[in-house]
């Protein structure tokens, strides 16, 4: 077990020293890729909060959809063959939930603001 | 870099007083950006009657590099694809001069610069445009229109690009980039079921025609730029990419480039001659455009993997997850409605 702060609360005040101390010095490009950078601090920190058990839940629903065990990547990949080759469809039980699901997490994670994002939460609701 | 100390001042300056009436020299020489296929370059052309504003679009370094990118038309192409829709009233900026090999700058060309705005964070939120934006809609629709109906005989050669053949290109390079997106494979499914039939006429298709391409003022559409990648193909291809949705830039009631409503780009079409537009079709090149910029994104992680350590192209890389929501609320739709 690693001391405190955690490395959720390291990323935060990362972040906090880009946009509060460090941006405000910076000019033109320079300053655009700071804040770039504080957003990709961002999805890491939203990746550690939310990452492990969403790619738990991701990994199980892979197993049951295609009956097997195995990687992560590897089951995406075979999923990605039989859907490519049309042997699962939207009607397939399970599909439309399964990438509905793993296709919202990503989100929450990667850009929780983007507009086609919180249209399909609430449209979900 | 500046006027001074550069390369291209002097030869530049030679072919303006050669080929500007009037022209005594150059101004305000300044790179305004920097393209992987493109450099432009802004400047003022010194005549006795004041200064003319102008463009120089030219290769880097001079030579553009055909076999990178299969889908840039040369830059004498460009200039002749802009000339040709000027005659069909498209607006765009008037060609001024299309470099030889004796005026030492390589490939490239110079054309008026049209003063205006082609940020899209602008001309959607400021001020300035709010008379513009409810009339861009249906201005897009009549100009795109007219640049369909460039004479094809007239056409410098062009890729032509049917919607199966532009599935299977970025079929091919989704896999070539090698990482299993689920929802890209649902969508290329879905498009290769859906292409539009091979007797689906085919005409001049801008190709980029977007936010960032368009040149706008307070009234209203003043010009249609960076026509590098326009090619033959589907015409209901330029009427869905505008719509997709990273070009609505957060406005996503407002489908057409987050200004506009689809019925006055279609209308604008159908009324300035441009035919039936077909929904099938339409939803088919917006699935299409939503699923390319989607495997852009991968093409950038790709990039940053192999060694361009741009943060900004790191993270774009993470934002092929937008394209791959957009594609299930078109594909696979929450509300059971289709979008």
């Amino acid at each position: 077990m690693q001391d405190q702060p955690s490395a959720i609360e390291l990323i935060e005040v990362v972040g906090e020293f880009i946009r509060n101390h460090a941006m405000p010095q910076l000019k033109g490009h320079t300053a655009f890729h700071a804040l770039v950078a504080a957003n990709a601090l961002d999805i890491v920190k939203r990746e550690l909060e939310i990452g492990p058990k969403a790619g738990d839940e991701e990994h199980r629903r892979l197993k049951a959809l295609l009956g097997k065990d195995g990687s992560i990547d590897a089951l995406n990949r075979e999923l990605c063959a039989k859907i490519e080759s049309g042997e699962m469809t939207l009607d397939t039980p399970g599909l439309r939930e399964h990438l509905w699901e793993t296709t919202l997490t990503k989100l929450a994670i990667d850009q929780p603001k983007y507009s086609g994002y919180r249209r399909a939460l609430e449209e979900k609701a | 870099m500046s006027g001074e100390n550069n390369p291209i001042a002097a030869p530049l300056a030679e072919v303006v007083q050669k080929h500007i009436p009037g022209a005594t020299g150059i101004d305000a020489l300044k790179r305004l950006s920097g393209g992987a296929s493109q450099e432009i370059w802004s400047f003022d052309a010194v005549t006795p009657s004041g200064a003319v504003p102008l463009i120089l679009r030219r290769a880097p370094g001079g030579f553009r590099d055909t076999g990178r990118s299969g889908t840039a038309v040369p830059l004498e192409t460009e200039a002749r694809l802009i000339n040709l829709a000027a005659e069909v009233g498209v607006p765009v900026p008037p060609v001024r001069h299309v470099m030889t090999e004796e005026d030492g700058i390589g490939q490239g060309f110079i054309m008026d610069r049209i003063p205006g705005e082609t940020l899209a964070r602008k001309i959607l939120r400021d001020e300035e445009f709010v008379e513009a934006r409810p009339k861009l809609a249906r201005q897009c629709g009549e100009v795109l229109a007219r640049l369909h109906k460039v004479d094809k005989s007239k056409l410098p050669p062009l890729r032509v690009a049917t919607g199966r053949d532009e599935v299977e290109q970025y079929f091919k390079t989704y896999k070539e980039l090698d990482y299993p997106h689920p929802v890209f494979d649902l969508a290329f499914r879905w498009l290769r079921d859906n292409a539009p039939p091979d007797s689906t006429e085919l005409t001049l298709v801008h190709g980029d025609f977007r936010n960032g391409n368009l040149m706008i003022g307070p009234e209203g559409l003043r010009a249609v730029l960076d026509w590098e990648i326009a090619h033959v193909g589907d015409p209901m291809a330029d009427l869905s990419w505008i719509c997709i949705n990273p070009w609505r830039f957060g406005n996503i009631d407002m489908p057409v480039g987050g200004f506009g409503l689809r019925e006055d780009l279609f209308a604008g079409y159908e009324a300035a001659g441009g035919g039936k537009v077909d929904p099938a079709r339409i939803k088919f090149w917006e699935v299409l455009g939503t699923l390319k910029w989607g495997v852009m994104c991968m093409g950038m992680a790709s990039a940053f993997l192999k060694g361009d350590r741009s943060v900004e192209r790191a993270t774009i890389g993470r934002r092929s997850s937008e394209t791959e929501v957009d594609l299930m609320r078109l594909l696979a739709p929450l509300t059971g409605k289709e979008q």
